[in-house]
């Protein structure tokens, strides 16, 4: 096992019953990058991150986490870990300060520091001026502020997120961003789990790709992109557009997923499925360069997940 | 290595003390109205039964019916205090506000947090007997000093009724599941307890089945201690009462381990 690795998995299964949630699950973390652990509902992501925390106990399989071994000393690693849960766990019977304070004394920092260090955090949450507002009366994006700046009140080295941004409109997600952005700067090593694939594309070195409780594929984004996807791709909406794919689309793109009647061609050439989609004139359609988002659905495919 | 032994003994550190202190400064914040709402009950019962049912009664048990009724009433208050922290309110925290959760995320474990919550329920269970005590004190209805060896007892008692709260709301999904738990155990042992009406007044079954009731052994000790007394079998009472504590806080930790650290 990799002992500078910030965090570093190795063989994690766990079941829940007859259910086996996390199946032979192995990563590392570098120190300094955003890891975005991707999958839809109920890959595992989560369930991965809590055999992470020592929340849970694996069935078999071993993790490190700054050094220490988890579960076996999971107190220790925590005290240096920042977690930004899923659903927000603030203390509505306390102020944003408050909150603050509260949570930096379940590790044990003295109150001299936290004063000290507060001012700092509410500023990097956009809080400042609401310091002594009870938390009920703030908007979703202020308590996923207030919640990041939660996890960082023990300065830790590495901060789980998991789904960061669920719920969020566009401008507050955009500031969400910004903020991780900067303690990457600072030289903090995220985990993030997510099913927002601009996201992971936007803030991860790397990503693995979870599903049924695997990892069905890792690398930087980019790299996926180009090692899972044809370069470009051409969405084409409308009534006709599933006789267009039958007769024209099948055969000059590389590839063509239907969902009802919206068509998706994988191509490296776009030029001859623009060229007949602009003579006909009935059919909308958008042309752009391949995302991590059809990466996804590629491998974990397009069916629902509940 | 195996799934974890939810059953395997507690492990504490000292910041179990964090999660009382958090329950503190709530609790601060509202603590007059809270105060006075917990006194207000108790003291309803002392007054209006005491007086009114005392006109009628010569004397029980060899004392005034209001003397007879204080100790019991500072039984039963600190037995409803513990149980409504320990059931509502650290319910509240565990599912819906989700602080457990939360400070899960901290360097606490469980045990630290279900510890924290147990004390915590008996420290406010505390005050809530004390100042039926000190009601019953100012109004010259405490005779002897050795009344004082009581404030102790409250918060034993209190850590007994706080760890089966505990266990309650680990098992409740929600909160309706709490009435079960007042409706089966909490009023029974208002009745049978002898809060209201000594012991040997009830069929001989139904005491023997009250001296299994922790509330009884609670009443046993506290009675003749207000009135000046220790009774013969004061280390029985304690161990009882004791041993509900130690026992409860287990069961509770360990049920409370399988819902969460699952």
């Amino acid at each position: 096992m990799n002992s500078t690795a910030p965090l570093a998995a190795t063989g994690l299964r766990k079941s829940y019953g007859e259910r086996e949630v996390v199946c032979g699950v192995d990563f590392v973390l570098q120190p300094g990058e955003c890891f975005g652990l991707l999958g839809p509902n109920g890959a595992g992501k989560t369930t991965t991150l809590r055999l992470c925390l020592g929340l849970t106990d694996p069935d078999s399989g071993s993790i490190s986490v700054l050094g220490k071994p988890v579960p076996q000393q999971a107190r220790e690693a925590r005290m240096r870990i920042g977690v930004v849960p899923q659903f927000d766990n603030l203390d509505p019977d306390f102020t944003i300060r408050e909150n603050l304070l509260i949570f930096g004394r379940y590790f044990d920092i003295p109150d001299v520091t936290l004063r000290a260090r507060i001012p700092s955090l509410l500023e990097f949450a956009g809080l400042a001026s609401r310091a002594d507002t009870r938390i009920q009366t703030l908007s979703g994006g202020m308590k996923r502020r207030l919640t990041l700046a939660r996890a960082l009140i023990n300065d830790p080295e590495l901060v789980f997120l998991d789904e960061p941004t669920t719920g969020l409109d566009p401008q507050a997600r955009h500031v969400i961003w910004e903020r991780l952005r900067n303690l990457l700067k600072q030289g903090k090593t995220l985990l993030l789990t997510t099913h927002f694939m601009e996201e992971a594309e936007r803030l991860c070195s790397r990503v693995a790709i979870m599903d049924h409780g695997k990892i069905i594929a890792e690398g930087e984004p980019r790299a996926l992109i180009a090692q899972h996807i044809e370069p470009q791709v051409v969405e084409v909406y409308g009534e006709a557009a599933p006789d267009w794919a039958d007769r024209f689309g099948r055969s000059h793109a590389e590839r063509c997923e239907a969902t009802g009647e919206t068509i998706f061609c994988y191509t490296h050439d776009s030029a001859p499925l623009i060229t007949d989609l602009d003579a006909r004139g009935d059919l909308r359609y958008l042309h752009r360069r391949a995302s991590l988002e059809d990466v996804f659905l590629k491998l974990t495919g397009r069916e629902l997940r509940d | 290595m195996s799934a974890r032994n939810h059953w395997a003994l507690p492990q504490f550190s000292l910041r179990f003390a964090r999660v009382w202190r958090r329950n503190l400064l709530v609790w601060r914040k509202l603590a007059i109205p809270s105060m006075l709402g917990n006194l207000a009950d108790p003291l309803l019962y002392m007054f209006g039964l005491g007086y009114g049912l005392g006109r009628m009664l010569e004397d029980v048990g060899g004392m005034s019916y209001i003397g007879f009724l204080a100790a019991g009433i500072i039984c039963s208050s600190t037995m409803m205090s513990a149980s409504f922290e320990a059931m509502y309110s650290a319910f509240s925290r565990m599912q819906m506000q989700k602080t457990w959760e939360a400070i899960l995320n901290a360097p606490l474990t469980l045990d630290d947090v279900v510890l924290g919550e147990m004390i915590w329920a008996a420290s406010k269970s505390f005050l809530s007997g004390s100042a039926v005590l000190i009601v019953a004190a100012v109004l010259g209805l405490v005779p002897s000093p050795l009344a004082f060896a009581v404030i102790p007892l409250i918060f034993l008692i209190g850590l007994a009724f706080a760890g089966l709260g505990l266990i309650m709301t680990a098992l409740s999904p929600s909160y309706d599941f709490f009435m079960y738990y007042f409706t089966l155990c909490v009023t029974p042992m208002m009745l049978l307890c002898g809060v209201f009406f000594p012991l040997d007044q009830l069929p001989a079954a139904a005491q023997v089945a009250a001296q299994l009731l922790p509330l009884t052994h609670a009443v046993s000790l506290a009675r003749p201690l207000v009135n000046g007394e220790v009774p013969a079998t004061w280390l029985l009472h304690i161990a009882v009462l004791a041993a509900y504590a130690l026992a409860s806080f287990y069961v509770a930790l360990a049920l409370t381990r399988r819902w969460l650290l699952k």
